[in-house]
């Protein structure tokens, strides 16, 4: 498998592609950023994996180089939030970056999974499926916003809520549907930690539902000023984007264990096995939405909808909630295209 | 609350029975924020062994913790800064200790030019260490390791509290160099490379034993060229990254190795062996007090320095050459902490 890294030099691209380059499933990895990547990428060529690591800058048509045959794409390019700042105010400049990188893709590398990072996810997502689009290589079920980080936090925060001490964080898998900012965010803990969750307060409820919708900012204001979540987010990139790779690996190798559910924010094109049934049970036409996708080894082969029949009456809200937030997200992204 | 208590007694247990119950064991780092301490700060998240990780810098180690705390694995992480005595909360009660903090080279520098800088603050860190964590497994990754680890050393024995089977110089990277790059000449599997790497961990103080593994036969040039390229592995990423910085990935990688081999060993796994930067016999006659050897670990640290086997005539002498040096670079730390005692 190879692996592309655009924004390889960046603060969650760093430590983003020291797991790769430690993962037994990738063979090849290459580094792209318009400035540094050289530098990342001799001191990760030093480590005795197998994976042969290159790195690319824009001059002597970088970008192309680096896309040449890849498997997969991974972005996290693009500048991150200070103190004060919504995902969408990162609009402006990382709306063009994303652009830019897709065109890269669309022309050299069109059947890769991409694995988009670079906030605002919510508009992020609907530009690289445009842009796919606009040169015909569009497959939505390649094609994902990278909400993992949703998911990571939502099993940290339930199992520190753990009063019984039984379980491990590792033990949780809470499901995390909607978008990637602030109240676009609803992870369904009812579904995901029945126990844990009744045994809270509705305040307790309220104050965890709101811990997971802010904790970006939460890092945001700890680092005053420094960053985002860079550690984390590499974490939750490379957790989800191994989980692809091991299904399109295992598959050359005909292993039984064939497929894998995860959350991820997709284009909810009606070609996709259960896409229809999902926004009928949503009620909405919204065609972006983080859900259930069941993972083989060619992307998502069906969205999950069955857990929109199990959620309760307030995550019914808090979707509601979600999906108002989220068509002007996916709008701007669409429209930002369409006018280019 | 509650969940923090009885965490505390299962560790308290844990020292009782260590083979028999699951480990809880508190890892510090000093130097969190910076472009080593903060990968190294995710690889030791996600290490299982690890139930409580502190990180400690003069600035930034709250926002790291802040973002590595939200990863789900089995440890809590706190980050702490100067500010009333945060270095104390963070080294107190640790079972390993790592120390990335200082400045990284600049292009044409070597790591000895940084001693300046670094060595006032792996001091006064380690200072902090022994008031806090005596008892801990230190692991120096601060350079030049040559002489910080004298330094710390010298520290610890002026407060009464060395013990050399507890202190380690992290020469992990050399090793894991020699492995890729030997595979890279030979074409072959680099997980499957393994190289004995003694001496120090700086250009010709590295000495890896080409002879003894299956490549003893490479045409001394292209081995010459191979053996250059470990020693100073190093400054090629240096170069290439420009300014901005030298090994920090690679290293976090190997510091995290390092660590998860000590920590395997206190809890009581065997056969655990490393090669590593330490208080060493086999030169002291000479008055080389430091040396690289592989070791074999256990719950109280080094159980075992091992011999380094036979050696070729040219390793002879790249050895003669490496102790000369070390023995430079060794004095060194020693003087610098004397001399901050008038």
């Amino acid at each position: 498998m190879k692996v592309t890294v655009c924004g390889a030099a960046g603060g969650i691209g760093q430590p983003l592609s020291l797991l790769f380059k430690l993962s037994p499933y990738v063979d090849e990895l290459s580094l792209y950023d318009v400035v540094n990547a050289p530098g990342v990428g001799a001191d990760l060529a030093h480590i005795c994996t197998k994976c042969k690591v290159s790195s690319y800058l824009p001059a002597n048509d970088g970008l192309k180089k680096s896309l040449e045959n890849s498997d997969l794409v991974i972005i996290p390019a693009g500048i991150p939030r200070k103190p004060g700042m919504t995902r969408d105010d990162l609009f402006k400049i990382n709306a063009g970056i994303i652009r830019d990188l897709t065109i890269g893709i669309a022309e050299t590398c069109p059947n890769a999974f991409v694995l988009i990072i670079s906030n605002p996810v919510n508009s992020t997502v609907p530009i690289v499926c445009e842009v796919l689009k606009k040169y015909n290589v569009f497959n939505p079920n390649k094609i994902f916003g990278v909400t993992n980080l949703d998911i990571v936090r939502s099993n940290t925060f339930i199992s520190q809520l753990d009063s019984t001490n039984q379980s491990k964080p590792e033990d949780f898998n809470i499901p995390v549907i909607g978008g990637h900012s602030g109240e676009t965010i609803v992870p369904l803990f009812s579904i995901g930690a029945p126990q844990i969750y009744s045994s809270l307060s509705s305040q307790q409820k309220a104050s965890l539902i709101n811990r997971v919708q802010y904790a970006g900012d939460e890092v945001v204001k700890a680092k005053d000023g420094k960053g985002s979540a860079t550690l984390s987010m590499a974490y939750a990139g490379f957790e989800l984007a191994e989980k692809i790779i091991k299904l399109a690996v295992q598959s050359s190798s005909n292993s039984t264990d064939s497929s894998v559910t995860a959350c991820c924010y997709i284009n909810l094109a009606d070609s996709i096995n259960g896409a229809a049934d999902f926004k009928q049970k949503l009620n909405s036409d919204i065609n972006f939405f983080s859900v259930p996708c069941v993972l083989g080894p060619n992307g998502v082969t069906e969205i999950d909808s069955s857990i929109l029949d199990k959620i309760n009456n307030d995550e019914s809200d808090l979707i509601k909630v979600s999906v108002d937030q989220l068509y002007p997200n996916i709008t701007k992204g669409i429209n930002f295209v369409k006018n280019y | 609350m509650f969940s923090r208590t009885s965490s505390f007694q299962a560790r308290n247990l844990a020292r009782c029975f260590s083979t028999s119950l699951p480990s809880n064991y508190k890892v510090s780092i000093l130097g969190a924020a910076g472009g080593i301490g903060q990968p190294l700060s995710l690889l030791m998240k996600l290490n299982s062994d690890v139930t409580d990780l502190a990180l400690y810098d003069i600035r930034g180690a709250p926002g790291v913790a802040a973002d590595v705390s939200h990863i789900p694995t089995n440890s809590t992480v706190k980050g702490y800064g100067p500010e009333n005595d945060g270095i104390s909360t963070a080294l107190k009660g640790s079972d390993v200790v790592i120390i990335p903090a200082g400045v990284p080279r600049k292009p044409g520098m070597t790591r000895d030019d940084l001693f300046n800088t670094n060595a006032s603050i792996i001091a006064s860190l380690a200072g902090a260490v022994a008031d806090n964590s005596p008892n801990a497994a230190i692991l120096v990754i601060s350079n030049p390791v040559n002489s910080t680890v004298p330094i710390v050393s010298e520290v610890l024995k002026a407060k009464g509290v060395y013990n050399p089977k507890k202190l380690f110089g992290v020469t992990t990277l050399d090793v894991i160099r020699a492995s890729r790059f030997i595979s890279e000449v030979q074409g072959t599997n680099p997980t499957e490379e393994t190289v004995t790497v003694i001496g120090g961990h700086s250009g010709i103080t590295i000495v890896p034993l080409i002879s003894q593994t299956p490549h003893k036969s490479i045409p001394k040039e292209q081995r010459d060229a191979l053996i250059n390229r470990i020693q100073f592995g190093g400054d090629e990423v240096v170069k290439a990254k420009d300014g901005a910085g030298s090994a920090t990935l690679s290293m976090a990688s190997a510091g995290a190795r390092m660590a998860s081999s000590v920590l395997s060993a206190l809890s009581g796994k065997t056969s655990v062996t490393e090669p590593t930067f330490i208080d060493n016999p086999l030169y002291k006659s000479e008055g080389v007090e430091f040396f690289a050897s592989p070791v074999t670990l256990g719950p109280e640290g080094v159980t075992e320095v091992h011999e380094y086997g036979p050696v070729e005539d040219y390793e002879a002498e790249m050895i003669s050459i490496a102790k000369d040096t070390l023995k430079k670079n060794i004095q060194k730390g020693i003087e610098f902490v004397a001399s901050q005692k008038k």
